[in-house]
């Protein structure tokens, strides 16, 4: 039973609840807003509305079944997280994987990541205001989702990595597609700035909103563009590569404002590079296999293993622990979203509430990760 | 100063907006740009993927014969208990005893169409068709029994 106090802490409080069904919270997120007049005092996130105990699902399932659970949490990113998982198998069972899915799972992880920071793109216009950008998004994301239908079979949980490389061979339309599809997104990507970095009201509500210092984000451990918004360098792909983005060329992306328009900036930046690493392997799929072969029940070795990755956003990491079985005594996943989402009452108080929005479409929550 | 400032903030604005708005009404004069199909009336003409996930099908030839030999592989790898197998003894014509494929129970309301039953089974019995049409009116009618009255084991299948 809550008692009348936990609501009103002060004299001349007054308290917000947005959410769980809210749409600018993106999922249902619950938080709940101490307000002194107009200005956030506090905030508190409660979370678990859709918390479906997918680490303890897993303790269930076997070593190749636990991986499309994972398509669920951050369903954006569900090719990373898919993965991840497949990573963390191989690693303990030292699978050697084909260079040719190491090439297939990059494209697909890049193009997941694309049409991720597409989404975002459109909704952080859907969330300040501006309706038409999140048309201009979607036109982009559904001719990549096509993509993932043709060869994955599916659009959002394309259950697509298996441990050992990937589950099916890349449709024989894939190259021309992908080139298509990045030749047209080059000319597009134009009218996101036309449309919404350029534009003076936009401007003015995300810059020298929501300041996150380098130190408060690196003691929530916050991770992904929400970190290197804020002058942190933590790209797994360049300082943990897997997969053979050793091999590649891109930046970094860093910047050192800490606000909401520096955040915005990355993930903007963040497109170009993705694109930028299409480009270098698209023409240079390697030929051989798809998957190695791998014995038709998994079994890991005693121990613990740990894998990280960089979703769309942050990092992920995926925790095994076995006692020898064909399933896992404990798998336990580190979320970016989770420790993104603890920095939110740092970033937002002193904010207004409308800036509230902003700074949350800003760090790109998935709630469903949040909870898992 | 100020007033040259204030002025100059103005003409920002306005411009930026008007660049916007130009992008927006070039998309509104030109039609054929836009990508929008509609899903309720384009049923003819709407090409699925040729790997689209829809639900699992067992297919079967036009002497009623269809490929599974009731090894239950794919009700072992699949990770939501959706497929189940009843297996039966047959008795061959040289006297020997073989297990058979009874009926095989597929609960389409369980499935994520992850792909795994399709991957896990030896002898391509079973598929994912492109049907995504899934809402019924009563929730039984998802639980549907795959292979065909008085199907057969195809010739030569093991």
């Amino acid at each position: 039973m809550l008692i009348e106090e936990d609501y009103i802490t002060e004299e001349g409080d007054f308290v917000v609840n947005i959410g769980p069904q809210h749409p600018a919270t993106h999922g249902v997120l619950h938080l709940k807003v101490w307000l002194d007049g107009e200005t956030i005092k506090h905030i508190e996130p409660h979370i678990g509305y859709i918390h479906r105990s997918i680490e303890k699902m897993s303790e269930s399932l076997s070593y190749r079944q636990f991986i499309y659970v994972t398509s669920r949490m951050d369903y954006l990113s569900a090719h990373i997280n898919n993965q991840a998982c497949a990573l963390t198998v191989e690693k303990a069972m030292q699978i050697e994987v084909p260079q040719r899915a190491k090439v297939i799972r990059v494209l697909m992880a890049e193009l997941n990541r694309l049409t991720s920071h597409m989404l975002w793109w459109g909704c952080t216009g859907l969330d300040l205001g501006a309706v038409s950008p999140f048309f201009f998004a979607f036109r982009e994301r559904e001719i990549i989702n096509e993509l993932m239908e043709d060869t994955c079979g599916a659009r959002l949980t394309m259950n697509y990595m298996v441990p050992g490389g990937v589950m099916a061979d890349l449709h024989p339309d894939f190259q021309r597609k992908v080139k298509e599809v990045i030749a047209q997104f080059k000319v597009n990507i134009h009218e996101y700035d036309q449309l919404l970095s350029d534009n003076v009201i936009f401007q003015e509500r995300v810059k020298g909103v929501g300041y996150l210092s380098k130190e408060d984000a690196i003691s929530f451990g916050c991770s992904g563009p929400t970190a290197r918004g804020s002058g942190i360098s933590c790209d797994i792909r360049k300082l943990y590569p897997y997969d053979g983005y050793e091999n590649l060329k891109f930046d970094e992306i860093i910047e050192q404002g800490g606000d909401c328009w520096a955040r915005y900036k990355v993930r903007i930046a963040e497109m170009h590079q993705s694109m930028s690493i299409i480009d270098q392997l698209i023409d240079n799929i390697p030929e051989g296999d798809f998957q190695a072969k791998t014995k038709a029940v998994l079994k890991l070795p005693k121990g613990e293993f740990y894998q990280r990755v960089e979703t769309a956003r942050g990092e992920l990491g995926v925790f095994i622990v076995s006692e020898g079985g064909t399933t896992p005594y404990r798998i336990k996943y580190r979320s970016p979203n989770f420790s993104n989402l603890s920095a939110l009452p740092t970033m937002a108080k002193g904010c207004k509430i409308g800036d509230l929005v902003a700074i949350m479409s800003t760090i790109d929550l998935v709630i469903p990760d949040v909870d898992r | 100063m100020f007033i040259t400032e204030y002025f100059k903030t103005i003409f920002r604005s306005v411009k930026s907006l008007l660049t916007g708005m130009r992008l927006t009404g070039y998309y509104f004069t030109h039609p054929s740009k836009t990508l929008t199909q509609e899903y309720p009336d384009n049923r003819k003409e709407l090409k699925l993927a040729d790997r689209f996930r829809g639900e699992v099908v067992m297919p079967h030839t036009e002497a009623n014969e269809h490929r599974c030999t009731g090894c239950q592989a794919c009700e072992l790898a699949c990770p939501n208990g959706t497929i189940k197998i009843i297996t039966k003894q047959e008795i061959l014509p040289d006297g020997k005893k073989k297990k058979r494929l009874d009926t095989m129970i597929y609960n389409l309301s369980m499935c994520t169409f992850c792909n795994l039953c399709i991957v896990a089974c030896p002898s391509d019995a079973i598929t994912m068709s492109q049907d995504f049409e899934h809402s019924v009116l009563d929730r039984s009618k998802l639980r549907k029994i795959l292979n065909k009255p008085d199907s057969k084991l195809m010739e030569g299948v093991e």
